[in-house]
């Protein structure tokens, strides 16, 4: 699904990395490993489209990225470092907006659902404000409990800051979707055991 | 393309619902801004009737920087923005729900409050009503313009007084071609060259000020 050729990443005068090549089939899963500072956060910003690179090429089903926009987008589901969660829209709320911007639509009910898996069952009308650090990530996360439809996950550090609980979860929501034959792109610095048809790590040096 | 828009219109909306505060302030500023004139200058109608276009139109204009730097702001903070440049909508239709959105909650009331605040300068029932559609037709110019500042300035050390330095400027033409069309209806002539040349402002920036956006919170991202 996803064809990468030769790309090389740079921030200000220093380059990250450079000649990186690899293809991502159905159910295939990227494991991008390397220290900080090593550039992980921008591959994976590089994959998702929201930067350009140095150079190389970033092809999905065979047409550029940089080409194809919103046609790529409708197909990607993607979680940053940053939450995207607003203070001030409860976790339902948040849940909701960020399905829509991924141009999907959820009953209340699924919404229900999808928060009572990811352990926010009892937080649902709360503003986020109100809720810590590691439940806001939860919110953030909810939303690959109703991304089955979306062929390519890409996670910047989804583990972070979760307790050992709503990390099984989400192992396991990976899990399923690979089994489903979605292809997931994620960083991670905890070591977690993901069951894929084929499966691959880059190392980044820093 | 109509449902993108739609959910960020009604997103924003809600979302300035919830900080109502924020909302209140820029308009009890544009208020207390007019009000100080009357105040200060004293009570002389005739020299009161010949400022007041000026005065309206460059409190708007200054309660509209007040409201512009959150337009991207706090999208960028958390990565609601970061969503939206990968959202499955057309980036286009998500800056222009934005700028929707934005001119509801500062250009409109600033707009509707206009004709009240404009009795304090014994200002004739004609001269009002221009006033207002002056800045029915000016202020969405302002929040076009003003969105392109504050999509440049996003992430910069300083942004605020940047924006004001950047953006400033640019709101001449409409403030000069606002407050003018007044000082014509007060002059008894026709304020029609005016406002037509405010409605040519309108129709450009519709056309330059999206995609110019787009374009700077592309490079924010890059």
């Amino acid at each position: 699904m996803m064809e990468v050729r030769d790309l090389a990443c740079e921030r200000g005068d220093v380059r990250l990395f450079s000649g990186l090549e690899f293809s991502l089939g159905e159910g295939g899963l990227l494991l991008v490993q390397g220290p900080n500072g090593s550039g992980k956060t921008s591959l994976l910003r590089l994959v998702a489209g929201l930067s350009r690179p140095a150079a190389g090429t970033v092809r999905w089903r065979g047409e550029e990225i940089a080409g194809l926009r919103e046609a790529y987008a409708r197909e990607l589901l993607f979680v940053g470092h940053a939450n995207a969660v607003k203070d001030e829209f409860s976790a339902d709320e948040n849940l909701a907006i960020s399905l829509e911007l991924c141009g999907r639509r959820a009953t209340a009910a699924a919404r229900a659902g999808a928060l009572d898996r990811i352990g926010l069952a009892t937080r649902a009308s709360l503003p986020a404000r109100y809720l810590s650090q590691g439940q806001k990530r939860r919110v953030a996360l909810a939303r690959l409990c109703l991304a089955a439809d979306f062929p390519l996950w890409i996670l910047d550090e989804p583990f972070a800051a979760l307790d050992g609980g709503a990390l099984a979860t989400v192992v396991a929501l990976v899990d399923a979707h690979l089994e489903r034959g979605g292809a997931v792109i994620l960083t991670s610095h905890q070591e977690v055991s993901i069951a894929a048809r084929t499966r691959f790590s880059i190392a980044l040096e820093g | 393309m109509l449902g993108g828009l739609q959910t960020i219109v009604a997103r924003d909306l809600r979302l300035s619902m919830r900080r109502r505060g924020d909302v209140l302030n820029h308009l009890v500023f544009f208020v207390i801004v007019v009000t100080l004139f009357p105040l200060g200058v004293g009570a002389e109608p005739n020299l009161l009737r010949a400022m007041a276009p000026g005065i309206v139109w460059v409190a708007a204009l200054l309660a509209a920087m007040l409201s512009l730097q959150r337009m991207f702001a706090s999208d960028y903070a958390d990565g609601s923005l970061e969503q939206m440049l990968i959202s499955a909508h057309p980036l286009g239709v998500i800056v222009v729900g934005k700028f929707i959105a934005h001119w509801l909650v500062s250009g409109l009331p600033v707009t509707l409050l206009a004709p009240l605040v404009g009795v304090q300068f014994d200002l004739s029932q004609q001269a009002l009503a221009v006033l207002t559609v002056s800045l029915l037709v000016g202020t969405p110019v302002l929040s076009l313009i003003g969105g392109v500042g504050a999509a440049l300035t996003l992430g910069v050390r300083g942004g605020g007084v940047l924006l004001a330095l950047l953006v400033l400027p640019l709101f001449v033409p409409v403030l000069i071609f606002g407050a003018g069309g007044v000082s014509e209806a007060q002059a008894g002539m026709s304020a029609a060259p005016h406002l037509s040349l405010l409605g040519a402002f309108l129709a450009m920036s519709c056309v330059v000020a999206p995609w110019a956006t787009c374009a700077a919170l592309r490079i924010a991202y890059d």
